[in-house]
């Protein structure tokens, strides 16, 4: 996989307002027997879905005025629970980019920043009126912009988030993480020298008789 | 004079960082001792490092496990059983294949080491106090009972650690959770972590790293520390810890991998030594009551919902507004009412297992609730022990015979309805007590509701066939 990057971001919102959304709901384990990062949309929401499609009242991903958005708007602690990283795979492959919510759940957020899938955190006092603009006018666009820390409103208003600079970095240049672990080669062997190791896993210690 | 006091995290985090920070706000590099990996969340991560045609750097601190998807049904660990889902035999060939390619030792279906993740690296000794321990898995925080930094990662973070044995890492803050006095009868560990999901929330501990403190937590052994580091995902923190004492190295003591002779003495001053020193602050503080406790139970669909077992459910006007959606949506989910008391609720399914609680000492503790008695007409109960060894010692012990006896399934070993990768799942609608962390809707299966509660309560809900205080049968 190359680096992913992310810049800026202009796009349509998808609404799903519950507080504490955990991995569970955004791709549930019955979908995690895959070996690979494609393919797992199918999975997204699917509890949720399925129950809403009984209910004849579509959940909003399925809901017509939000088709094509971009950027999921969720409640608070988004992404509790289980670090299975399909979760931001599973939103990235449904076409998110971007998720804006007042918090984020710490693996999750670290998953999807690994990925390219940005997420937002914005005040309450801004993600309120933001929930409520898009339930009145499902067409409206936001931008989300890495390089200025700032996401432009509906209506020309600005405010600011923020992202470690780091993953700001990574995602701005294209930077892997993994190829910058290591470029670190030469100090790790130093460590690893003074370091023994307490034990070999792959001795017979564990052995039954 | 000496140093700043430091915490028990400090001193960990001190001696693994192997490249400081470049600028504020960059990460450190952290090495990393042990790697633990199972079927689900490292095939990806294998891949990458073929792609990149990169080897595991430290297979010898790496170990393999079979645990998610794995059948549980008795007898389906020998020779010749062949797994009905193709997708989950396929996840299990790839990591046979991938270990095998890269020589890291894999505890494989069949084997008598394997289990849970969190539950073998502790009773193989792989845990270790002042270790830094990683696993693709949330619950990875169990292994902070030593006196570990431990903690999950995502997949790609996996393939970081495969191939570098470090991680990326800022220094997370620290929370003390203290819990004075002694924990009551009927009330273990599991009621100890619920009552404080309950009081800090779902969120209270995001991105800390929480130590647990006071009394009532060095009243607890080695099992019962694990109970309540499992658990501190589910209050958002990073991980969960506890400084080792004399419980630790006992504990230790004897296990395979553990030092032996002078060596375990040597490094057993050293596990003591890593307790914060006087006067170490941490970044917050939270304090509780552990003689206030009583059993709890969850009611809804986090494990911060949870109320004592004699205790009623929320009324909405109660709720502060911003939490009113979540109750409502919970109530609704789980079919209660508000301000309902959950005693007396019929239960269908009770599950005693996970990493939580499906060491011996939890089946030890449901076993003494069953013994003699039978569970209600109608219930299914799951005993679903933590891993091999833990069943052979069960069996050694005769639990085995009690559980069946009492009318309940003894199985093989697994994570099975904990989240219902493998058949193991509750059916729409149906209520479970279960022992495991995770009430989410649809974890125990699409439609299925769950209500945490500890071993006891649970084999106390199953001869009841209804929520009961377990005190009422002790
Ligand atoms: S028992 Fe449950 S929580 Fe623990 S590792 Fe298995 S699936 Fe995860």
């Amino acid at each position: 996989m190359a680096a992913p990057r992310f810049h800026r971001l202009r796009g349509r919102i998808v609404p799903v307002l519950i507080d504490d959304i955990d991995t569970d709901q955004i791709i549930p384990a019955r979908y995690l027997k895959t070996t690979a990062r494609e393919g797992l949309a199918e999975g997204l929401f699917a509890g949720w879905r399925s129950s809403a499609a009984d209910s004849q009242r579509p959940f909003p991903l399925d809901d017509p005025r939000f088709q094509g958005g971009s950027i999921l708007l969720a409640g608070e602690n988004f992404g509790c629970g289980s670090s299975r990283e399909h979760a931001p795979w599973a939103l990235l492959d449904h076409g998110f980019r971007a998720v804006i919510a007042p918090s984020f759940a710490d693996i999750f957020r670290s998953n999807a920043q690994k990925n390219g899938l940005l997420p937002v955190s914005l005040p309450e006092e801004v993600h309120r009126p933001l929930a409520d603009a898009v339930l009145r006018n499902p067409r409206i666009e936001v931008t989300v912009d890495l390089e200025r820390l700032a996401v432009e409103l509906p209506g020309g208003t600005t405010v600011g988030f923020e992202a470690d600079p780091f993953t700001r970095i990574c995602l701005l240049r294209g930077v892997d993480p993994l190829g910058y672990l290591l470029d670190q080669g030469d100090l790790l062997a130093d460590f690893e020298r003074r370091r023994p190791a307490p034990f070999d896993t792959r001795s017979a210690a564990g052995a039954p008789p | 004079m000496g140093h700043t006091p430091r915490t028990l995290f400090d001193k960990i985090w001190r001696r693994h960082v192997v490249a400081e920070p470049e600028d504020a706000g960059m990460p450190a590099t952290l090495f990393v001792d042990l790697h633990l990996i199972h079927e689900v969340t490292s095939p990806q991560a294998f891949a990458e490092l073929d792609r990149r045609r990169l080897k595991v750097r430290r297979p010898d601190l790496t170990v393999a496990t079979m645990d998610h998807s794995t059948p549980t049904a008795p007898g389906s660990t020998r020779p010749g059983w062949r797994l009905v889902d193709p997708e989950a035999a396929d996840q299990l060939d790839r990591l046979e294949d991938n270990c095998r390619r890269h020589g890291v030792p894999l505890f494989p279906l069949g084997d008598r080491r394997q289990g849970i993740v969190h539950v073998i690296g502790p009773e193989l000794g792989l845990t270790q106090p002042g270790s830094v321990i990683v696993c693709g898995d949330s619950h990875t925080s169990t292994h902070g009972a030593f006196g570990a930094f431990a903690f999950g990662i995502g997949t790609s973070e996996v393939g970081h650690v495969l191939a570098t044995q470090t991680l990326l890492q800022h220094k997370p803050p620290t929370l003390e959770i203290h819990i004075s006095g002694r924990l009551g009868t009927g009330v273990t560990a599991k009621d100890l972590v619920l009552g404080i999901l309950a009081r800090v929330g779902v969120d209270g501990g995001t991105g800390h790293v929480v130590e647990y403190t006071g009394a009532a937590v060095r009243g607890l052994d080695m099992e019962g520390r694990m109970t309540v580091c499992n658990m501190s995902i589910e209050a958002g923190a990073r991980a969960g810890m506890v400084a080792p004492d004399e419980v630790t190295v006992d504990y230790l003591r004897g296990r395979p991998y553990a030092p032996t002779g002078d060596g375990f003495d040597r490094a057993a001053e050293s596990w003591l030594g890593l307790a914060g020193d006087p006067g170490a602050q941490h970044d917050r503080r939270v304090e509780l009551d552990g003689s206030a406790l009583a059993p709890m139970i969850t009611w809804g669909t986090n494990p911060g919902m949870a109320v004592p077992v004699g205790g009623r459910l929320p009324r909405i006007a109660e709720v502060p507004h911003e939490r009113r959606a979540g109750v409502k949506k919970a109530l609704a989910y789980m079919g209660f009412r508000e301000g309902a008391s959950i005693q007396g609720r019929p239960v269908d399914v009770v599950f005693v297992g996970s990493c939580t609680n499906s060491r011996l000492s939890d089946l030890e503790a449901a076993a003494r609730v069953l013994d003699g008695r039978r569970i209600a007409d109608g219930l299914r109960m799951l005993v679903v022990p933590g891993s091999r060894r833990v069943k052979a010692e069960a069996e050694d012990r005769g639990l085995d015979d009690v559980f069946r006896a009492a009318g309940a399934e003894w199985r093989e070993a697994g994570c099975s309805m904990c989240l219902a990768m493998n058949g193991d799942r509750l059916a729409p609608g149906q209520v479970a007590v279960s022992t495991s962390n995770r009430n989410f809707e649809g974890r125990q299966g699409p439609g299925g509701r769950t209500l945490l509660a500890s071993p006891v309560t649970a084999a106390a809900c199953a001869v009841a066939g209804r929520v009961v205080d377990p005190r009422e049968v002790l």
